[in-house]
């Protein structure tokens, strides 16, 4: 039962506590640059879910036990990188045979995964905060996929409507998008010191 | 045909500086611009870390353009990288162990940071090394300028010191300035960044009209 209820806290934790994008500014590229429209906001976001759990668990793995046995901890660094760029590959192989509309939609961004420092990110953080064990590392990395498409969604559902918005010449684009984002990074900030 | 060279060569090196600066005007590389201008001397490292790996792996892709196949490319570009960022992040481990700590898992995501892979892209492999090389030295000046440039507000205002020296003397000290908390947050972050941008798309407006 302690297990399941460390899990528990463990995935609110990187959710909402943690969250990637608001607590450490992983991720802002695509959360800059995608995060227009809902829909494709929406789709980023389970792809990058889906590369940043495969890579999470593939990355926690070698690790553990494959390089530290083997005391070849200096190649950590290419290790990671490699493996999310498989990952990466494996996931634009499968949109691009089974669904073509979407694969289209997201052009450059897609490759662009591989690039994104959310994903590098939580693989480094899983060997930081020292997790030990497989299913741990997993919980983790699939709720910080999570948590980073919550944010992109709800920045693309401000960014819709501040198109309406009346906003001051020098402002427009990336820097009001940045104050908002400064404006949501606040709002989350209630959550901090609810778990851990 | 010399005199050309050089123009374009000074032209490269300033572009990096202003007119295509890597934060202001092309957006890349925002992670490590929110995440590690808390203080000066950690925006500082950062610079330097980046100049360093931007300069060796335009070297070494400007000389290996010839031979990069167009599907292995981020690839290749990702593992010479990779590679030497290593070689940082154990410099940095050895020689300055405190800084290491505070930058965590920063040093290490320079991998991914998209003005090297982009710089690698748009200059090394498709030019010569020299140029390769002004080019990585006027980007790495412009990134670590403004990264200090952000520091410098961010640390003035959240602590009223900048390099460990008063600027603003605070309240615990017998001074007049309340540090604001805020500004050594995410939210600080941001929003400062976003009024900078602003700020720089005013003097651009400016100085087109």
């Amino acid at each position: 039962m302690d297990t399941v209820q460390a899990m528990i806290l463990g995935f609110i934790s990187v959710v909402i506590v943690n969250n990637l994008v608001f607590t450490k500014f992983l991720g802002i590229c695509p959360y800059l640059g995608v995060s227009g429209r809902i829909d494709m906001a929406f789709g980023m976001g389970c792809a990058v879910t889906f590369v940043i759990t495969l890579s999470g668990v593939l990355t926690w793995m070698i690790d553990n036990w494959i390089l530290m046995p083997v005391g070849l901890e200096v190649l950590r660094l290419v290790c990671y990188i490699l493996v999310i760029a498989g990952a990466v590959q494996l996931v634009e192989m499968y949109l691009r045979k089974f669904f073509p509309t979407l694969y289209e939609s997201f052009g450059i961004f897609l490759p662009l995964i591989t690039t994104n420092c959310a994903i590098m990110g939580l693989c480094l953080f899983l060997n930081l905060w020292g997790i030990d064990n497989l299913l741990e590392a997993t919980v983790l990395s699939f709720g910080a996929g999570i948590g980073f498409t919550m944010a992109i969604c709800i920045m693309a559902g401000i960014r819709e409507n501040l198109n309406l918005a009346d906003v001051p010449e020098c402002l427009k684009g990336a820097p009001i998008t940045l104050i908002t984002a400064g404006i949501l990074t606040m709002a989350f900030m209630g959550f901090a010191g609810m778990i851990r | 045909m010399a005199t050309e060279n050089n123009i374009s060569i000074s032209q490269t090196f300033l572009a990096g500086i202003w007119k295509e600066n890597p934060v202001f005007a092309l957006l890349l590389g925002m992670c490590p611009t929110l995440a590690v201008t808390t203080s000066v001397e950690a925006a500082l490292t950062m610079g330097v870390s980046v100049i360093f790996v931007l300069i060796c792996s335009n070297i070494v892709i400007s000389l290996m353009r010839h031979q990069l196949k167009p599907h292995v490319r981020i690839l290749m570009f990702t593992l010479t990288i990779s590679t030497f960022v290593t070689i940082v992040d154990l410099m940095l481990k050895a020689f300055r162990p405190d800084m290491s700590t505070k930058l965590g898992p920063y040093i290490p995501l320079i991998i991914v940071n998209c003005l090297i892979i982009c710089r690698a892209e748009a200059c090394a492999s498709k030019r010569g090394v020299f140029i390769s090389i002004v080019d990585a030295v006027g980007m790495g000046l412009g990134f670590t300028m403004t990264l200090s440039i952000l520091a410098s507000i961010r640390e003035v205002l959240a602590t009223g010191q900048i390099l460990g020296k008063d600027v603003l003397v605070s309240v615990e000290n017998g001074g007049w300035y309340t540090p604001w908390a805020g500004m050594a947050m995410p939210v600080g972050a941001f929003v400062t960044l976003g009024l900078l941008l602003g700020v720089v798309n005013l003097i651009n407006r400016k100085a087109k009209s």
